[in-house]
């Protein structure tokens, strides 16, 4: 699934550049505690979360996942938002919240991750 | 596995406790190191989360810390010792989902207990000591092939 489609999907405003939404996912991890998005996450995937500080970002590009969701209409800091487009992992805003926005991509097709 | 490296590549780092701002600085200027000489990414992943949790550790739990990182044609070996309050029980420590975190550092997204078995997790060889009152050393090997 594209990241354009999971934009539309969760009707998400987008903090990106147009060419990063063609970002293939392969699937999605929802989560607040950062050692388990490290200990469960498959590389390839999406990352819901409400969590919107720079040090999920940072999480994000260790972990090598592809995209962030923040939910519950979160918007995240400057600082949050330069770092995401420095580290080029796109950012999308979506009204729903975790629950509700991991079943919509799930539904979609979008599978969890695999737990190892 | 053809790496552009000649000789012991040395990186030294000072993490200060409760510095969030630059938490994951130090892994992910290691990260880059070991992809410009061209270690394969699912071994890069393994040595950049095992640090980045050890990183968190010191930022979460001490006063300050070091972390030292050495790659050979064969590995990367990785050194953090912390001024920290050190671990009573290591053997409970290593227990997933056991933490001694405060509700402040859960609310950032950290202390689900998970850290430390996933550093061991990651890691060929890992070695953890600690002195209660004094600080604690982990040392980590990740083999190349």
């Amino acid at each position: 699934m594209t990241l354009k489609e999971i934009a539309e999907i969760l009707e998400a405003e987008v903090i990106a550049d147009s060419d990063e939404l063609d970002v293939l996912i392969k699937n999605a991890c929802s989560a607040d505690m950062m050692s388990a998005v490290l200990y469960y996450h498959t590389p390839d995937s999406l990352l819901i979360t409400g969590l919107t500080q720079p040090h999920v970002i940072r999480t994000a590009e260790i972990a090598g996942i592809k995209s962030i969701v923040f939910v519950l209409d979160k918007k995240p800091g400057v600082e949050t938002i330069e770092l995401a487009k420095l580290k080029k992992i796109p950012i999308l805003c979506t009204r729903f919240c975790m629950y509700t926005a991991s079943g919509k991509l799930y539904e979609a097709g979008l599978p969890g991750c695999l737990f190892k | 596995m053809d790496l552009n490296i000649n000789e012991i590549i040395e990186g030294s780092f000072q993490i200060i406790g409760g510095n969030f701002a630059n938490a994951g600085e130090a892994s992910m200027q290691m990260k880059s190191k070991l992809m410009e000489i061209g270690v394969h990414e699912a071994i890069v992943r393994r040595a950049a989360i095992a640090t980045f949790e050890a990183e968190m550790n010191v930022i979460i739990y001490a006063a300050a810390g070091r972390l030292h990182y050495y790659i050979s044609p064969d590995k990367i070996t990785i050194k953090i010792d912390d001024m920290g309050p050190g671990i009573e029980n290591i053997e409970l420590a290593m227990q997933e989902g056991y933490s001694t975190a405060p509700d402040w550092v859960r609310e950032m997204g950290w202390g689900a207990g998970m850290g430390l078995p996933n550093m061991k997790k990651n890691s060929d060889e890992f070695k953890i000591d600690s002195v209660v009152g004094e600080g604690t050393t982990i040392q980590m090997i990740i083999n190349f092939s």
